[in-house]
C-alpha cells in the first residue's frame, strides 16, 4: 500500500495574527490559579533585534508530570483549569505564557526527565516551525539527570535554562548568533 | 511529590519523520526574510517521548458553526468569487484525524489582508476579515465557505507576487503532528517566481495545491476545491521475523 505523503509546511507569514489570535491564548491556567507562574522571554533575530511578529506555543506536563491526553498511559491529569497549552504572540518581541511549573516526566526507559516545556516557534521567515524546550535553571539536580540535556555540550545547554524572576521564569530565544538556542528536530 | 513512576518502560506511539528531501526547509535563500531568522545550526535530534507524543486536544469550545463561513462574518456578504474548500485531514498511515482544530486565514478577493502591516493599494472589504475555524468531523473531514483570495505584491524581489493561497494551521493529536502551511490553487501562473512555493522540494509541491472539484461545485452558488492534508503518522516498525535464521 502506498502511504500518503505528508503535507509540506509553509511560513505563517506576517499576517498570522489574523488567524491565530485567541482571546486568553497565553493562559495555560487561569492567572489566579495557586502556583501559577509566567514564562517570559524575547525572541531575537540574527542581528540581535527583537522579532515582533512571531508566535510561541508551549506544551507541557502538569505539576505531577502528567499529560491531559489519551496517549499518556498513566491516566488523566488532575489539575482543573490546566490545559498544558499556551499560545503567545511576540508583540515587541516578547512572549508571555501563564502556566504551572511542570513536574518530572518519565523518559520511557526507566528514568525521569527534568521539568521541561516543549516550544514551537513560528514566524515570517521561518518556512517550518522551529522546536525547542524550556528547562528551569533552579532544577540543577534533575537537569543533571535529564537525557536530553546530557546529550548537549555544556555551553549549548545554557540556551535552554530559564532563570527565576519575580513572577516565574525567563528564557530568551535566539534564532541565530553566538547564543543561538538549541533547536530540535522532532 | 510527583505521580510519576520511574523504573518502568512506557510503550509509546512514535511518529514517522518525513524524508528531508520532501520537507520544506526552515530557511531558503530566495526567501529574503529567512536570512536573519532561520537558525544556522543543525537541529539536535529529539527522540519522541511523552511530551512529544501527546499534544493539545482543543478547539471545540473556540469554534462555532458560523466560523466555517468566511463570507458572512461581518454582517454582510463578502465580495469576490465564492468558493467551498473541503477535504480530509489524514495521517501518513491513511487514517483520518477526527475532531481536530483547523484554523485558516487569508487575503480578501483583492489580495489585501485585514492587518495593520498590509497597506498596499487594494481595497479592504468591510464584510471580510479573512478568519475561519472548524473542527474535523469523525471522518476527519473539514469544509469552509469563503471567497477566492487574490494575489498580492510583496517586497521580496522585483515584481514579486504571492500566488493566491489560504493559510492553514492544524494540531493533530500530538506535538509532533503540528502543522502550519498554505494551500494553493491549481495552475496558478505565479508559482514560478514565488520563493515560498518553490522552497517546497519539487517532489512535494503538488501536495500544497488544491484540486478543482466540479462534484462539490454548487450550481448558481460556489466553485468547489478539494484539498486533503496529511499529518505525520506512526513510525513504521522495522520488519521482524521470529526466525532469525540468517543472523544466527
Amino acid at each position: 500500500m502506498t502511504q500518503p505523503m505528508t503535507t509540506p509546511s509553509a511560513t505563517v507569514g506576517p499576517y498570522l495574527a489574523i488567524g491565530l489570535t485567541w482571546e486568553g491564548g497565553e493562559f495555560a491556567v487561569p492567572a489566579d490559579t495557586p502556583g501559577a507562574i509566567w514564562l517570559r522571554g524575547t525572541v531575537f533575530d540574527g542581528n540581535g533585534d527583537p522579532v515582533p511578529d512571531a508566535m510561541v506555543e508551549t506544551w507541557q506536563a502538569d505539576p505531577d508530570g502528567r499529560f491531559d491526553h489519551p496517549d499518556d498511559p498513566r491516566g488523566a491529569a488532575r489539575h482543573p483549569g490546566f490545559t498544558g497549552f499556551g499560545r503567545s504572540h511576540t508583540d515587541s518581541g516578547e512572549y508571555a505564557i501563564c502556566t504551572l511549573k511542570p513536574g518530572r516526566v518519565p523518559d520511557g526507559e526507566g528514568g525521569l526527565q527534568a521539568p521541561h516545556v516543549d516550544v514551537s516557534l513560528f514566524a515570517r521567515g521561518l518556512l517550518d516551525r522551529v522546536v525547542t524546550r524550556i528547562y528551569f535553571a533552579d532544577e540543577a539536580e534533575a537537569n543533571a539527570e535529564d537525557v536530553v540535556l546530557r546529550g548537549l555540550p555544556e555551553d549549548r545547554r545554557q540556551t535552554l535554562l530559564a532563570t527565576p524572576t519575580d513572577d516565574g521564569y525567563r528564557l530568551d530565544l535566539h534564532l541565530q548568533g553566538d547564543r543561538e538556542t538549541v533547536f530540535f528536530a522532532v | 511529590m510527583t505521580g510519576t513512576t520511574p523504573g518502568s518502560r512506557l510503550d509509546l506511539r512514535r511518529y514517522a519523520r518525513t524524508d528531508v528531501a520532501l520537507r520544506t526547509p526552515v530557511g531558503y535563500a530566495d526567501y529574503k526574510s529567512t536570512g536573519l531568522r532561520a537558525p544556522l545550526r543543525t537541529p539536535v535530534d529529539l527522540p519522541h517521548r511523552l511530551t512529544e507524543v501527546t499534544g493539545p486536544l482543543l478547539g471545540e469550545d473556540r469554534v462555532t458553526a458560523a466560523d466555517a463561513d468566511l463570507t458572512k462574518r461581518l454582517g454582510g456578504e463578502a465580495q469576490g468569487q465564492r468558493i467551498i474548500v473541503h477535504g480530509r485531514v489524514l495521517d501518513s498511515d491513511g487514517r483520518p484525524v477526527p475532531n481536530t482544530l483547523v484554523e485558516v486565514w487569508q487575503a480578501n478577493a483583492a489580495g489585501r489582508y485585514r492587518h495593520v502591516v498590509d497597506n498596499w493599494p487594494a481595497p479592504l472589504d468591510p464584510h471580510f476579515d479573512g478568519l475561519g475555524r472548524v473542527m474535523t468531523d469523525d471522518q476527519g473531514r473539514y469544509e469552509f465557505t469563503t471567497v477566492k483570495p487574490g494575489a498580492y505584491p510583496w517586497g521580496n524581489h522585483h515584481n514579486a507576487w504571492r500566488p493566491a493561497h489560504i493559510h492553514f494551521s492544524l494540531f493533530g493529536r500530538a506535538f509532533t503532528q503540528r502543522l502550519v502551511t498554505q494551500m494553493y490553487f491549481p495552475d496558478d501562473p505565479l508559482f514560478f517566481q514565488d520563493p515560498i512555493f518553490n522552497s517546497i522540494p519539487e517532489g512535494a509541491r503538488h501536495l500544497a495545491i488544491s484540486r478543482f472539484d466540479y462534484e462539490r461545485t454548487v450550481p448558481d452558488w460556489a466553485l468547489g476545491f478539494q484539498w486533503d492534508i496529511v499529518l505525520r503518522g506512526a513510525e513504521q516498525t522495522p520488519f521482524e521475523t521470529e526466525d532469525d535464521g540468517d543472523v544466527a
